[in-house]
């Protein structure tokens, strides 16, 4: 049984004047994921975890070029499909939601407008049955009145409302894997948590497998089942949640975790010193030398070669963490 | 007993809404109903609250950039509003603010040098040489190399832009900064640090803090009590860890419920507020909080719950306590 998706050694580079300049933001990104499994892509901004998502549906911005590897989505390759192929892919097998529900919405179209036209389109529709469809989904994700409220426009929605918007538009095609970039960022705590909480539901329901692009390791926490910990283009540790959490081995993760602040309290912050290094002049060896208080003379020379940690994932580091024998 | 540096008192700003030029206007918008606290020398007060509830307005009204409808701010003993020309000026010296985004509060047209030295020019009257002393001591407190001054706000990262702005916070005689999201805007592997010089900071010149975010896990690191705000009005204030170990308003309660795990077994009370924050031009009678509260009784519809203390430095509004 091949995965669902799998990513093998993706590298999609910008490149700016006249291709002298060439910033990797996605350098050999390999990783799998299961039918209903949530996978968590972490990591700070300017990382290539956005990137690596536009890779995916292939909606990259000019400029930007898949330089090699590939992507199979059910064991069929992603990569040879011709732009109108690929327009079936989109919103029929993955989806996305991005960041900004005002930017994916058009204030010009009625919420019926929009939610309906994945339906149309993908699953063909039509009349009553695609009335009663879009009732459904818009119910689904749980606004109120979906009958009057569907006849609305975006600008007559509250945040959170407008963001469920946007989730009843992913499920319309009926996808296998939505692509979720950070979609909590701009919400309030309290309306976070009742979107998070409404995708989980909407997973248990359909059976969608979710990419999660976060930098917030609390929703890694909350949602994920496996996590990619990416720095500087690479995924410098891969693990399932819990080994992440508990026994972090690439000395990265293991410094993002001691620089969260936690509730009640106040011992001292962790700050990993420097700053992430530019795309576009990486420093030689390992990207994360300059920063890592582990680092050794082989760091700075040799690039880490993806190492497996007996089962418990991967990690791209000459010295990883040995995790404490466990109690 | 020590007096308090800064002492709010049932400050209230309404923000009159719709209408055009001539028009009436149709209601008003109670941004900030009549809130009180208190700040100590040398103490942070963090404000949490989802966006909406007044907090930015408590801020630009302590900022003095902003006249409050009704109440009085206090700041050393005197009412701010009652406070002449010079005294003015004086307040202005002393409580500083540090905005949430630096790409946007450091003007990219001076150098380094010139923004932090904007407001020791302004208000101190110091000659050049002693302005480039100030400002070379300065970026030393923020870990910056003197020779930073010559240069432009560009050439910084985002983290290192924001100690750029704290370091103009502090070039006056401060005594207060309020910090307005310091650290929404920065990444996880930044904010340490910045909350980190923060604190260290006040350790070296005992200034004071007015912090305010939504984050609360950073807001409790930070602070030394925490003010809850829900639609402009104070519903929780008590000390940071007690107020972690033990929230009691349901407001309040609910927002821990809802700042994420900081490791995927966490045990939590799950609280799931239905429906969003209403809207502050036609906030619910009552207590605010009652359509969404989970253990609401018959009377929270109709009286409004005080801001009482239940134990020794806890304040709560409301009626189960």
């Amino acid at each position: 049984m091949p995965p669902l998706l799998r990513v093998s050694d993706l590298r999609t580079y910008y490149f700016g004047f006249h291709g002298t300049r060439v910033v990797k933001a996605v350098d050999g990104v390999s990783f799998t994921v299961e039918p209903g499994e949530t996978f968590g892509l972490v990591g700070e901004s300017g990382c290539g975890k956005t990137t690596t998502c536009h890779s995916i549906v292939r909606l990259l911005a000019p400029g930007a070029r898949i330089v090699s590897g590939s992507i199979e989505l059910d064991g069929q390759d992603l990569m040879t499909r011709s732009p109108a192929e690929m327009r079936k892919v989109r919103g029929r097998r993955i989806a996305t939601i991005l960041q900004d529900p005002m930017a994916s919405l058009d204030p010009l179209f009625s919420i019926y407008d929009q939610v309906a036209e994945p339906a149309y389109y993908h699953r063909g529709l039509r009349g009553q049955a695609l009335r009663q469809r879009v009732k459904e989904l818009l119910t689904g994700v749980r606004i109120p009145s979906p009958e009057s409220r569907m006849r609305e426009f975006p600008h007559q929605m509250s945040g959170g409302m407008r963001q469920r918007i946007v989730g009843a538009i992913a499920q319309a095609g009926g996808p296998r894997i939505i692509i979720a970039d950070e979609p909590t960022t701009n919400l309030d705590v309290t309306i976070q948590l009742q979107y998070l909480n409404l995708l989980k539901d909407l997973q248990r329901a359909t059976g969608v497998a979710l990419i999660f692009v976060t930098h917030n390791l609390g929703i890694v926490a909350k949602m994920c089942d496996k996590v990619a910990v990416m720095y500087a283009g690479k995924i410098v540790e891969m693990q399932s949640v819990r080994g992440l959490f508990y026994r972090p081995r690439h000395p990265y993760t293991k410094a993002l975790l001691d620089s969260i602040p936690k509730l009640g309290v106040k011992e001292p912050l962790y700050g990993i010193p420097g700053q992430p290094p530019d795309l576009a002049e990486l420093p030689t060896g390992c990207s994360f030398h300059p920063r890592c208080q582990r680092a050794v003379d082989r760091c700075r020379v040799e690039e880490p070669a993806q190492l497996d940690l007996n089962g418990d994932g991967t990690a791209r580091c000459w010295l990883p963490i040995e995790p404490l024998p466990s109690a | 007993m020590h007096k308090p540096l800064l002492e709010v008192r049932d400050l209230q700003k309404h923000f009159p809404v719709g209408g055009s030029l001539f028009g009436k206007t149709r209601g008003v918008v109670k941004a900030v109903d009549g809130i009180s606290f208190t700040i100590n020398p040398g103490e942070t007060l963090g404000l949490v609250g989802e966006s909406g509830c007044g907090k930015t307005t408590t801020s630009r009204l302590v900022l003095a950039a902003e006249e409050p409808t009704a109440g009085t701010i206090e700041f050393e003993g005197r009412n701010v509003a009652e406070l002449s020309g010079a005294e003015r000026q004086s307040y202005r010296r002393k409580v500083q603010v540090v905005f949430q985004d630096p790409y946007s509060s450091l003007s990219p047209r001076m150098r380094v040098g010139d923004i932090i030295a904007e407001p020791i020019r302004a208000h101190a009257g110091l000659s050049s040489a002693e302005v480039r002393a100030r400002v070379a001591a300065l970026l030393e407190l923020i870990g910056l190399r003197p020779d930073a001054a010559r240069l432009f706000p560009h050439e910084f990262s985002g983290g290192q832009r924001q100690r750029l702005a704290i370091a103009r916070a502090l070039s006056t005689d401060t005594r207060l900064v309020v910090l307005d999201e310091p650290v929404s805007a920065l990444d996880v592997s930044i904010r340490a640090h910045i909350i980190s010089l923060l604190e260290e900071i006040q350790r070296r010149l005992s200034v004071s803090y007015l912090f305010i975010a939504h984050d609360l896990a950073a807001v409790s690191h930070l602070s030394h009590r925490t003010a809850v705000m829900y639609l402009g009005k104070l519903v929780e204030v008590t000390d940071s860890l007690e107020l972690c170990r033990a929230p009691l308003h349901p407001y309040t309660k609910a927002l821990f419920a809802a700042s994420l795990p900081s490791h995927p077994d966490e045990p939590r009370e799950e609280i799931v507020l239905s429906g969003e924050v209403p809207s502050a031009l036609n906030p619910p009678p009552g207590c605010r909080f009652h359509p969404r509260c989970p253990f609401v009784m018959p009377r929270c519809s109709e009286e409004e719950p005080k801001l009482a203390e239940v134990a020794p430095g806890h304040r709560v509004a409301c009626h189960l306590y």
